[in-house]
């Protein structure tokens, strides 16, 4: 079981959480215009990496709020836990992106 | 090749089973072939085979980055049945239970396809109107199913507690030609026919990299073992299809997720079937060797670690102990995980990808053994006419883009 440092809380054990899938991914600011491939693209493609990826959990069971996390795909160690809103901490993001990410 | 027969049996038995070769050929990479397959597992190996006895291609080559059958066709429950609820998905399915029924004549290859029968129980009003409603839709299309009473699955499977438990079982769907069969055996039997027909299986050669021409169609892959010229691949990588097409710029559909499984110590025969419980995440049967075979449902988060948590086969434990009470004091003897592919309607992709020459057969998720031949059969056509067969028309990339999802997600949202 993972222990997950949620930034409200402090380190919880997994099952307090819900894992809310790959972080950062735009919604088309206007979805009416966007075409089917964008649609389809923000809808259902996902990076899927091999490495350091950025993802959503949410406190379910705890605070009740979603953060973002940086954790290895590889190993399942977290790299970093950061708010909602904020970029990845710099220097644990792009740098170490792992295969996969086109 | 040599046929196993009665005979042939006899006639090793004679020289005290000093004779035997190899089944297959340890194949060093050509710098060339008409198509490489990505990825040595059950399908991987099922295509390199259809795509060499049915479509007259010579030069194939598998490649595998560790040992054949050593990702998911090694580390499945081994559940075959086809009882989907789309009509799309039960003519899949069946296509390969079809081929199931002739497999190891057609391999000269004992597989251990054993039609032992899969039961789905139901656990709440919910579920038996689903349940139900799987069974109609399956008899409309042709597809064997049928509903028991509490008391029938009780005398179809009798270790089962249909007593007052936490999730008490209202009834059941049975499908009678469901079961099981051996999953390394899968594996060898289709590696053992390919290699003679011709096919290359290149084992612990890992692909780094896709080739493209000036054109922007594929030229072959780069390899831990060196370039290979090939105008046609086909990846069927499993788990990691989106790490093997992201080198093509491709992204996919697809989450990874880690998948656990359990063996308890060998017992005598005890469970006479296959029983699954989608509500309660449990999924049993008994192997030929007397181990009871366990799968319990995904984790939580994506991963390529191959190992998942342990409250999750917990959760599958609990609900067999509930079901099967005597198998409380068995001992388990192994667990492990691995990396599915799920997508987002949790039916597979077969089909062409945006660069040409470049085929992928990914997305089967928590159920893929299953489809073995069937879905190797269609890859090959795939591969070999550069279009869909009819079969999986419906399950090419190109559904997400147009709306046409096949959503067995209320039907199977966990393992199957």
């Amino acid at each position: 079981m993972l222990l997950i440092d949620c930034p409200y809380c402090g380190e919880r054990p997994e099952i307090e959480f819900v894992h809310g899938g790959q972080a950062h991914l735009a919604r088309p600011a206007r979805p009416a215009e966007a075409s089917d491939s964008q649609w389809a693209d923000y809808l259902y493609l996902r990076d899927n990496l091999q490495g350091v990826h950025a993802e959503r959990w949410r406190h379910t069971h705890g605070c009740g709020r979603y953060f973002n996390a940086l954790r290895d795909t590889t190993s399942d160690r977290f790299i970093a836990t950061y708010a909602i809103g904020e970029s990845p901490p710099v220097g644990t993001a792009d740098t170490s992106r792992g295969r996969g990410s086109p | 090749m040599q046929r196993f027969s009665a005979l042939s049996l006899v006639m090793h038995g004679l020289t005290g089973h000093r004779r035997w070769k190899p089944q297959w050929r340890k194949a060093e990479p050509q710098p060339a072939y008409d198509a490489v397959i990505v990825g040595g597992g059950g399908h991987g190996l099922a295509t390199a085979y259809y795509l060499a006895k049915e479509h007259g291609l010579s030069r194939i080559a598998v490649l595998e980055k560790g040992w054949i059958g050593g990702g998911n066709t090694g580390r499945n429950t081994t559940i075959i049945r086809s009882n989907y609820l789309f009509a799309e998905s039960a003519a899949l399915y069946d296509h390969a239970l079809k081929l199931w029924e002739g497999l190891a004549q057609a391999l000269n290859y004992n597989v251990m396809f054993s039609q032992r029968g899969v039961m789905m129980l139901a656990h709440t009003v919910h579920d038996v109107q689903v349940v139900k409603r799987h069974v109609f839709a399956n008899r409309a299309s042709g597809v064997d199913n049928e509903w028991l009473s509490p008391e029938e699955a009780k005398a179809f499977c009798p270790p089962l507690n249909i007593g007052p438990i936490r999730y008490p079982v209202l009834g059941a769907a049975l499908q009678r030609r469901g079961g099981v069969a051996r999953h390394d055996a899968v594996a060898w039997g289709f590696a053992r026919a390919a290699d003679a027909l011709g096919v290359d299986i290149v084992e612990n050669c890992a692909v780094t990299g896709i080739l493209r021409d000036s054109a922007g169609a594929v030229a072959g892959v780069e390899t831990t073992r060196g370039p290979i010229r090939a105008a046609r691949v086909g990846v069927a990588a499993a788990g990691h299809s989106s790490v093997v097409l992201g080198m093509a710029g491709v992204r996919l559909p697809l989450e990874s997720y880690p998948l656990q499984a359990l063996v308890s110590e060998p017992v005598k025969p005890v469970m006479p079937c296959v029983v699954m419980s989608n509500t309660i995440h449990a999924y049993v049967s008994q192997s030929d060797k007397g181990e009871l075979v366990i799968g319990a449902g995904t984790d939580a988060y994506t991963s390529y670690t191959q190992r998942g948590a342990l409250h999750i086969s917990n959760h599958a434990l609990e609900a067999i102990c509930e079901l099967f009470p005597q198998f409380r004091r068995l001992r388990m003897l192994r667990n492990w995980g691995g990396i599915v592919d799920v997508s987002p309607d949790r039916s597979p992709i077969i089909g062409r990808t945006p660069v040409p020459g470049l085929y992928v057969n990914c997305g089967w998720g928590t159920g893929g053994f299953k489809a073995t031949p069937g879905s190797g059969h269609l890859f090959a056509w795939t591969i070999a006419h550069d279009e869909p067969h009819p079969i999986n028309a419906p399950f090419t990339l190109e559904r997400f883009r147009e709306g046409r999802l096949i959503d067995e997600t209320a039907a199977a949202a966990v393992a199957h």
